[in-house]
């Protein structure tokens, strides 16, 4: 394949070396050499991640989580330009400054649908495994020389830019990848395999209602606990799913699939685990409430839990 | 035959939900998870250490989505995106805080539904447009929004693009997760189609619509009981030009 993910990997890691070396000129930051070093640390995972023997690159991430969760790492001061002057750029561009915005997802959209397949002497344009990752990254490197040609802005200054909402997101940013290694941990250490041991000792379910609702419920909870509902489904498909609701009360296990992997992101929408979704984007939106969107989403979760039982009660059994 | 399963890395799970409740901060929640995991599981450190490491390059995927927009997106904004976001709606007189996020529920939801799954998202969609559109939409008509107010905004904007996303995006056939549950259901000694797990999740995705707009529908009238005052609400309609 002609363009692979480390392609991109190397242009993250570069930016984050120079939000690094920015942060550490940035004497406005009371914490200034420990976001450096979060910030620097990062990149060189980035860059050299799969050259640097795994048990180090180990002791960066625990390094990292620690200089973030302990509060050193800090916003600093960054210029922006007066509220009237951004206005009147605002009127000035108008609707153009959507375009390099609107392009991002177009372009993303386009290169994933039409350009997946396409080779270029015998050779896959796309790794076909990372077709989306590939594609919006070459959207945004595509949407970036439109950007600077329509504010007439500088290359350093997207870096700047770039440099001011990382520092606004912070820790959350590291979150979803610790959370993906936790969940690996789990896997290695046999989490799955004792909570599907305890469903299927303790939950050989008569009743069909309670059967479905311990299916759907065991979806929601122990997707909340793993932050991912495609690490709950084998778990509880096989504890519970399987053996009772199509073992024992035969039911259809497409339906049993479909609506227990909803339920499955019910509890996705719930949980702080599956930070990606939940803590990231209170984060981007500077919410000062990290629990903001979990706090709005549940009681859209909820309500459609037990739909999905009932659904699962009504569909199953036909 | 029986293996005997080892309940003592649960241990992890117990200090992830602890960790959680006591709200200390989540990076070391989950670090501390990690380690009382591993070593309840009898991991050498070294290799407890090695298998975090390669974990964590292997998601790298994760946070590129997040930082490879920014520099677009950073200064798009610099230059004023998000007010402009806001005129633009501003000028649409039909548009109410409630309809938009209702709107972009609904497309969200069919475009993730026919794989177009990257439409939107957070970086992208959500921080730049949706969210300064939502509060746009609602300062038209009633003035300066109160900071709990926006925060409830914006987190709503986020929700509903979760909200669109995930429950459309199982009903495409080709997405990951129909071929997760079709080849976990086989090697389990159950075929079924594909085409039928896309299907039945087809109810769900439309009550994910109902409840979510519902709620987005009344959204407009809690923005209406918590902000209006009545003489300046209709002192500051006519004020608002553009």
């Amino acid at each position: 394949m002609i363009l692979k993910p480390d392609y991109l990997y190397l242009l993250a890691g570069l930016i984050l070396l120079v939000v690094a070396a920015m942060s550490a000129r940035d004497a406005s930051n009371p914490r200034r050499w420990s976001s450096a070093l979060f910030w620097g640390l990062y990149g060189v995972i980035f860059l050299a991640g799969q050259l640097l023997p795994a048990a180090l690159v180990g002791v960066l991430v625990i390094v990292m989580a620690l200089l973030a969760g302990l509060g050193g790492v800090r916003a600093g001061g960054h210029s922006t330009l007066s509220d009237e002057a951004r206005a009147a750029k605002a009127r000035l561009l108008g609707n153009k400054l959507f375009l390099p915005a609107l392009a991002i997802p177009l372009v993303t959209v386009f290169c994933a649908v039409l350009l997946k397949d396409v080779h270029i002497g015998g050779l896959a344009l796309f790794d076909a495994k990372n077709v989306t990752l590939i594609s919006l990254g070459l959207a945004c490197i595509l949407a970036l020389p439109l950007c600077l040609k329509l504010t007439g802005d500088s290359g350093s200054q997207s870096l700047r830019e770039s440099r001011r909402l990382l520092q606004a997101m912070g820790w959350a940013v590291m979150l979803p990848q610790l959370l993906a290694t936790l969940g690996l941990v789990f896997t290695e250490a046999g989490v799955g395999k004792a909570i599907a041991d305890i469903t299927e000792t303790y939950l050989a379910v008569d009743n069909r209602l309670i059967a479905v609702a311990a299916y759907a419920g065991g979806m929601a909870l122990f997707t909340m606990i793993m932050g991912n509902a495609f690490a709950a489904f084998p778990v509880i498909t096989a504890g519970i799913g399987l053996p009772i609701l199509v073992g024992q009360h035969h039911g259809d296990a497409a339906v049993m699939a479909a609506i227990g992997m909803f339920s499955g992101y019910c509890g996705t929408l719930m949980t702080p685990m599956a930070a990606n979704f939940n803590i990231v984007p209170a984060a981007l939106l500077e919410l000062p409430d990290k629990n903001a969107v979990i706090k709005v989403q549940w009681q859209t979760a909820l309500p459609l839990l037990l739909v999905n039982i009932g659904l699962l009660y009504l569909f199953m059994f036909r | 035959m029986q293996e005997t399963i080892s309940y003592w890395p649960l241990l992890g799970v117990g200090v992830v939900i602890a960790g959680f409740a006591l709200r200390f901060n989540a990076l070391l929640v989950v670090t501390v998870a990690g380690l009382v995991t591993g070593l309840a599981a009898h991991m050498p450190i070294d290799a407890l250490l090695a298998s975090i490491g390669a974990g964590f390059v292997k998601s790298r995927n994760l946070p590129l989505i997040l930082i490879l927009p920014l520099p677009v997106i950073g200064l798009l904004e610099r230059h004023g995106l998000k007010e402009h976001a806001q005129n633009w709606i501003a000028r649409i007189k039909s548009a109410t805080t409630g309809r938009l996020l209702i709107v972009y529920l609904f497309v969200r939801e069919i475009t993730a539904a026919l794989g177009l799954t990257s439409l939107g998202g957070h970086p992208q969609m959500v921080r730049p447009l949706l969210a300064p559109m939502a509060e746009g939409a609602a300062e038209t008509r009633y003035g300066t929004l109160p900071e709990h107010v926006r925060h409830k905004l914006r987190a709503l904007s986020a929700a509903t693009d979760n909200v669109g996303l995930f429950f459309g995006e199982d009903i495409f056939v080709a997405f990951g997760a129909i071929m997760l549950m079709h080849t976990f259901l086989r090697e389990n000694g159950v075929d079924v189609d594909p085409l039928h797990i896309a299907m039945w999740g087809i109810p769900t995705a439309l009550a994910a619509f109902l409840i979510h707009a519902y709620r987005l529908y009344r959204l407009d009238g809690y923005l209406a009981r918590e902000l209006r005052q009545p003489a300046a609400a209709a002192n500051l309609a006519p004020c608002r030009e553009n």
